[in-house]
């Protein structure tokens, strides 16, 4: 399972990836593999705000929907706009062309309570 | 299908194999304060000869709609049915009122489904159609759920002016959603909308039938207008005949279309089962419940078709469903799409313009009797609202005995209103009989 170091997970398998106040978000390697193929993406629009813990969207595979939430409270900057044609990035490349937002983080501290790689690797096995 | 009784020996076998004692114990689990605890009071069982005899003597005490003259409408419209309509539909490739599902689905009953759709979009203006609901009412209610899981918003208007029936389901489907319906007041026979403006930024849909309740025709566009670029959704109700007369919904703004579509093609039949229709717009389409036949390729590049929405609600989204409908009412969608097809663009324009030069001839001599008015003006196609003398309950009575039948409007507390439908199958004779009989009623 692919758990890159230079991010910061969350329990929900979100990863965040931070430059400057900007969280870029996605799922993880573990989380789409479980989930299995991906078809389609709900997003929020740019602009909404969400608290930390809220549910931001759904991810809708072959045999299941699951809700996304945010580890960080924040505003949507941007959505990944090539996920809506193509969602299976999310199975093929989660870590990168499979991102599905960008917002604008409030709080630094909300980053205390997500997990660095090993942790997360822990959490998983 | 076969019902297959079990006989007390094989009860206990199946008890003993399951180690327990009684049925008893199986439904114990059932609260003691909602047991029944005495006989049902339903007599005792009959003979076949003695059932048959006492059914038909009660079935003879009905009116069929053909043996009286039949100006009911509100919703259900005693339109022809052409034999082919029975004919195609009864075929045993077709036939059947249970709804398939993927593994079991036929091509030829996916690529009616298609074709349905696609006759849906054709009259509504819109972009994508499922493949039917249960019935125009549930339609409504569905459509709102669709809104407020689009926009996130918690205020429904209704118009006051769409069918009783509908507002009631409306009010059921929603009752436990913490959602805040608004009644959109009425205006000498049409819906006042100047209150969209007051809630245009918390209002997930407003819902307008046209022609409405009183056949009166409503002004979509307006709607759509005082909507804006707002969240807000337009949800327009129309019966689909109806609307080859108008300018679509889908011309007009609206993002959703619903409607009850027993008019095409399937009997009055007691009040169902009826077909519900639902159109909307392709950025809405993952919202929309009910299944959808798509149009694709096999592996072999051969055109084929296949259900591509339908297991989401159900078995997929589960609890973050918008609706719990993940079916449609195939054998009524069927006879739609026969019908539609045998009609043609052509006829159907013919068929309406008919229903509305006999409903406005009906109009015009009604006029003339002392007494009885058309209220709200004659911007309506083949149903209108009419103002009687007397009690309309009254009359309503009288006229059932001599087997003309119209109804009066619901709701309306003056006791002086009634609706009067005229569909192609009215003829002068059976109009002028009924112009004759208010005649009577308004010198009584």
């Amino acid at each position: 399972m692919n758990v890159p170091s230079n991010l910061k997970y969350s329990g929900d398998h979100e990863w965040v990836k931070v430059e400057n106040d900007i969280v870029t978000l996605g799922i993880t390697d573990f989380a789409q593999s479980e989930l299995g193929d991906i078809i389609f993406i709900e997003f929020p629009e740019v602009g909404d705000s969400f608290e930390k813990g809220d549910a931001f969207g759904t991810v809708e595979a072959v045999k299941t929907v699951a809700d996304l939430f945010t580890p960080v409270s924040g505003e949507i900057l941007e959505i990944n706009p090539e996920l809506e044609d193509h969602p299976e990035n999310v199975n093929t490349d989660p870590y990168g062309k499979g991102w599905i937002i960008k917002l604008n983080m409030r709080d630094t501290s909300d980053l205390d309570d997500m997990m660095d790689g090993d942790a997360y690797k822990g959490f998983i096995s | 299908m076969q019902f297959i009784p079990i006989t007390p020996e094989i009860e206990n076998e199946m008890l003993r194999q399951m180690g327990i004692p009684s049925i008893e114990d199986i439904l114990n689990i059932i609260p003691e304060p909602i047991r029944l605890k005495h006989e049902m009071g339903i007599g005792e069982g009959l003979s076949e000869f003695d059932l048959w005899t006492e059914s038909k003597k009660r079935s003879l005490t009905n009116v069929h709609a053909s043996e009286g003259m039949l100006f009911m409408g509100g919703g259900a419209y005693d339109h022809y049915i052409p034999a082919v309509v029975d004919f195609i539909s009864g075929r045993s490739e077709f036939y059947t009122a249970y709804t398939p599902y993927q593994a079991e689905v036929s091509q030829g009953t996916l690529q009616v489904m298609y074709e349905f759709q696609s006759m849906i979009c054709e009259l509504s203006g819109m972009e994508v159609a499922n493949a039917s609901l249960f019935d125009g009412a549930s339609a409504v209610a569905e459509a709102c759920s669709m809104a407020l899981s689009a926009t996130g918003k918690k205020i429904v208007a209704l118009s006051g002016l769409l069918h009783p029936s509908t507002i009631e389901v409306v009010k059921t489907y929603l009752q436990n959603r913490n959602v805040e319906i608004i009644n959109l007041p009425v205006d000498h026979g049409k819906t006042d909308i100047t209150s969209i403006a007051d809630n245009v930024d918390d209002v997930a849909c407003v819902v307008i039938q046209s022609p409405n309740y009183y056949g009166v025709i409503e002004d979509w566009t307006a709607v759509s207008t005082a909507l804006g670029d707002k969240k807000g959704l337009l949800i327009a109700v129309s019966n689909p005949l109806d609307m080859v007369m108008l300018k679509s919904p889908g011309d007009c703004g609206a993002h959703i279309y619903v409607g009850e579509g027993q008019s095409l093609g399937n009997p009055l039949s007691y009040g169902g089962p009826y077909l519900g229709l639902m159109a909307t717009r392709m950025n809405l389409v993952r919202k929309m419940p009910g299944r959808i036949s798509g149009k694709t390729t096999d592996v072999d590049g051969k055109e084929g078709f296949v259900l591509t929405f339908q297991t989401r609600e159900q078995h997929i989204r589960r609890e973050n469903a918008t609706s719990n409908i993940c079916t449609n009412q195939g054998l009524m969608a069927l006879r739609a799409t026969i019908y539609l097809t045998l009609m043609g663009k052509e006829n159907i324009k013919s068929l309406m313009k008919l229903c509305f030069n006999k409903a406005h001839y009906l109009a015009d001599q009604i006029i003339k009797i002392p007494g009885f008015q058309i209220p709200f003006g004659k911007q309506f196609i083949k149903e209108f609202a009419v103002t009687t003398p007397v009690s309309a309950r009254d009359i309503v009575d009288t006229a059932e005995k001599e087997e003309i039948f119209f109804s009066i409007a619901e709701g309306d507390q003056t006791d002086r209103l009634i609706l009067l439908a005229v569909t192609e199958k009215r003829s002068k004779k059976e109009m002028d009989t009924l112009i004759q009989f208010l005649r009577k009623q308004s010198v009584r």
